[in-house]
C-alpha cells in the first residue's frame, strides 16, 4: 500500500509575526513511519496541531486520509489517534477507565468494549495494574498506556509528539518496540516527532528535517547521510540542516513543557 | 461556515459519529448524549477514587448556617415574611455551596490543558459541546453530593425542611442544573484565561457578586432598586427562588408559572453557556 494519507500543500502558520511553519508540502503513505525533527521551535508541534486538527492553519492545505483538516475536520479526527507531548492520561482514573472513556468516544460498539480493552492493556503488557491509579504507574507505562488509548479505534494515521521524552532507556526502548509493532501489525501510518536522532534514525522509514518551519531535508536517514559524505552520521546531518539557525521564538515554550513532562515521568 | 476555526457549531458533529475507524454509525443525537455522558461518568469516577474533596467542601457552608445563620436568627434582623430565618437561610446555602464548587470547575480544566489531556479529546471525534456539557454533568454530581451533606446538617439543626420523594427529587433537578450552569461559566473563564493565577483571581472576583446580589440570604425586597435589577439577571436567584418553594413549607407554591420561570431561566442559561463554550473550548488547545 503506499497511497498517501498524509498530504500538506504549502501549508503555512503563522501566530503574529512569527511564521512557525512555512509552505510545508509533503506527503506520508500508508504503513510509513515519518518522523519530524527539528531543534526547539522549529514548528513540529505546529504541524501536528494542524494535522490533528487542533490548530487552523493560517494558508495552504492539508489533507489526512484524503479529508481537509479544516473542512472535513470531524472525519479527519475519527481517523487519527493523537498523543500529545504532555503526559495526557488522566492519573486520577485507572489504566481500565482510562481507555473506557475513549472507547465510548470513538463510537466503538458497547458489546467490543470489554474485548478490546483486554487486548490493548495485553498488547501493551499492561493488564496487570489495568485497575491501578494512573498515577501510580511509571513514565514507560504511561506512555504505553497513552498509545493504546490513541490506538482503541485503530486509526489510519497515528501521531506521536515527543513520545519518548523523559524517558529511562529501558522504557524507550519499551516504547519503540511497541511502536513497531503497532504498525506491523495494523500498517497504520505513524508521524512523529523526536529530538532523539538515534530513535528517528532507527524508527522511521523517512524522515524530514525541520528548519525555521521549513523542510531543510527529506528522505530516508541512510539517504541522506550518504548525501552527506561517505562517512557522516545522522548527527552530522541534523547539525548540517540546522546549525545555523538563530535561537527560535516558541523555543520557551517548548522547553518549558518538555520539562514539565519530563518532570512529571521521571 | 465562514469562520476558520475547526470548531463545528453546537451539537453538530457532523458524521462525527459515523465510525469509519470506530464502530457502526448512530444517530447524532445518541451519540451526541451518550458521548456527554460518557466525558460525565469519568468526572464522577475520579470522585469515587478520592472523596476526601467533599468532606473539605462541607466546612464552608457548615459554618454559613451554625454561625452566620445562627447570629442573624437570634437578631431577627431580616424580614423573611415569617418564616424562621434559618429555615429561609438553608436553601439559600444550599445553593451557595453549588455555586461555589461549580465555579472553580474550570480549574480542572486548566490543570488538563497543561497535562495534554484536553488537546486528546478536542482530536477525537467528539462533539465540543458533549465535552463541555459531559463536564458540567460531572459537576452536577458532585454538587449532589455537597447539598445532601447541607441538607442533613440543617435538619440535624432543626430547620424545618419538606422533605417528601418530590420535593426530594426537585431538588436535586435544581442543584444539577444550576451547578452545571455555573460549572459551564466557569469553563468559559477558563477558555479565556487559560492559566490557573488568572483563574483564581477572575474566581474570587465573580463568587462574591453573584452570591450577594441575589436572594440567597436575605430577600431582594430588602435591595435598593439597581441591586434588584442585577439580582434579577443572576441565574443564581431563579435557583435559591426554586429550591424555597420546594423545601419550605409555607413559602411558596410549586405550582404556577414562578417556578415554571426558575426552570426555564436556568435551562434557558444553560443552554446559551454551553454553546458559547462549545465555540471557546478549542481555543483551549493552541
Amino acid at each position: 500500500m503506499s497511497a498517501p494519507v498524509i498530504e500538506t500543500h504549502a501549508l503555512c502558520r503563522r501566530f503574529g509575526e512569527v511564521t512557525a511553519v512555512d509552505s510545508l508540502t509533503l506527503t506520508v503513505d500508508a504503513g510509513e513511519t515519518f518522523g519530524l525533527l527539528g531543534r526547539n521551535g522549529a514548528g513540529k508541534s505546529t504541524v501536528i496541531k494542524m494535522l490533528t486538527t487542533l490548530l487552523p492553519p493560517s494558508a495552504g492545505q492539508a489533507s489526512v486520509c484524503g479529508f481537509d483538516v479544516v473542512r472535513e475536520s470531524a472525519r479527519v479526527r475519527q481517523m487519527i489517534g493523537y498523543v500529545p507531548q504532555a503526559l495526557s492520561a488522566d492519573g486520577d482514573l485507572t489504566g481500565y477507565e482510562n481507555l473506557l472513556v475513549f472507547a465510548q468516544l470513538y463510537d466503538i460498539p458497547r458489546a467490543e468494549r470489554a474485548e478490546r480493552i483486554g487486548r490493548a492493556l495485553a498488547f501493551m503488557g499492561l493488564q496487570d495494574a489495568a485497575q491501578r491509579l494512573v498515577k501510580t504507574y511509571s513514565g514507560g507505562m504511561i506512555r504505553r498506556l497513552e498509545i493504546a488509548q490513541s490506538t482503541l479505534h485503530r486509526p489510519r494515521v497515528l501521531f506521536l509528539d515527543e513520545p519518548t521524552v523523559g524517558l529511562d532507556p529501558v522504557a524507550r526502548q519499551s516504547v519503540w518496540e511497541q511502536v513497531e509493532r503497532l504498525q506491523s501489525r495494523f500498517n497504520a501510518a505513524i508521524l512523529l516527532t523526536t529530538h532523539y536522532l538515534e530513535e528517528a534514525e532507527h524508527l522511521c522509514q523517512r524522515v524530514a528535517i525541520m528548519s525555521r518551519g521549513r523542510v531543510a531535508a527529506i528522505g530516508a536517514p541512510a539517504a541522506l547521510r550518504a548525501a552527506i559524505g561517505p562517512n557522516a552520521s545522522f548527527e552530522d546531518v541534523f547539525e548540517h540542516y540546522t546549525s545555523d539557525e538563530a535561537p527560535l521564538a516558541g523555543a520557551y515554550d517548548e522547553v518549558s513543557q518538555t520539562r514539565r513532562t519530563s518532570r512529571r515521568l521521571g | 461556515m465562514k469562520s476558520p476555526r475547526p470548531a463545528e457549531p453546537v451539537g453538530a458533529s457532523a458524521d462525527a459519529t459515523q465510525a469509519a475507524a470506530g464502530g457502526p454509525r448512530r444517530p447524532k443525537l445518541a451519540a451526541f448524549v451518550a458521548k456527554t455522558f460518557a466525558i460525565g461518568a469519568m468526572e464522577v469516577r475520579k470522585l469515587r477514587h478520592d472523596p476526601t474533596e467533599l468532606a473539605t467542601r462541607a466546612i464552608q457552608p457548615a459554618l454559613w448556617l451554625l454561625v452566620f445563620g445562627q447570629v442573624m436568627s437570634r437578631g431577627r434582623v431580616i424580614d423573611t415574611g415569617g418564616a424562621p430565618y434559618l429555615d429561609f437561610l438553608t436553601p439559600g446555602i444550599l445553593a451557595q455551596s453549588v455555586l461555589f464548587i461549580a465555579i472553580f470547575n474550570g480549574i480542572s480544566v486548566i490543570w488538563e490543558r497543561d497535562l495534554g489531556i484536553v488537546h486528546k479529546l478536542l482530536a477525537s471525534p467528539t462533539p465540543r459541546s458533549a465535552l463541555v456539557l459531559g463536564k458540567s454533568l460531572g459537576a452536577g454530581v458532585r454538587a449532589l453530593v455537597q447539598a445532601a451533606v447541607v441538607m442533613l446538617l440543617a435538619l440535624a439543626i432543626g430547620v424545618h425542611l419538606r422533605i417528601d420523594p418530590l420535593s426530594v427529587a426537585g431538588v436535586a433537578f435544581f442543584v444539577v442544573l444550576g451547578a452545571a450552569v455555573f460549572s459551564t461559566f466557569s469553563l468559559i473563564i477558563a477558555c479565556i484565561v487559560k492559566t490557573r493565577e488568572r483563574f483564581m483571581g477572575v474566581g474570587q472576583v465573580l463568587t462574591m457578586p453573584l452570591f450577594f446580589a441575589s436572594n440567597a440570604i436575605y430577600p431582594t425586597s430588602l435591595m435598593p432598586r439597581a441591586l434588584q435589577i442585577v439580582s434579577e439577571a443572576n441565574p443564581l436567584t431563579y435557583q435559591v427562588d426554586a429550591l424555597r418553594r420546594l423545601l419550605l413549607p409555607g413559602f411558596a407554591s410549586v405550582t404556577g408559572p414562578d417556578f415554571a420561570l426558575d426552570a426555564g431561566v436556568l435551562a434557558a442559561a444553560l443552554v446559551v453557556l454551553v454553546a458559547v463554550c462549545a465555540r471557546l473550548y478549542p481555543d483551549l488547545a493552541r
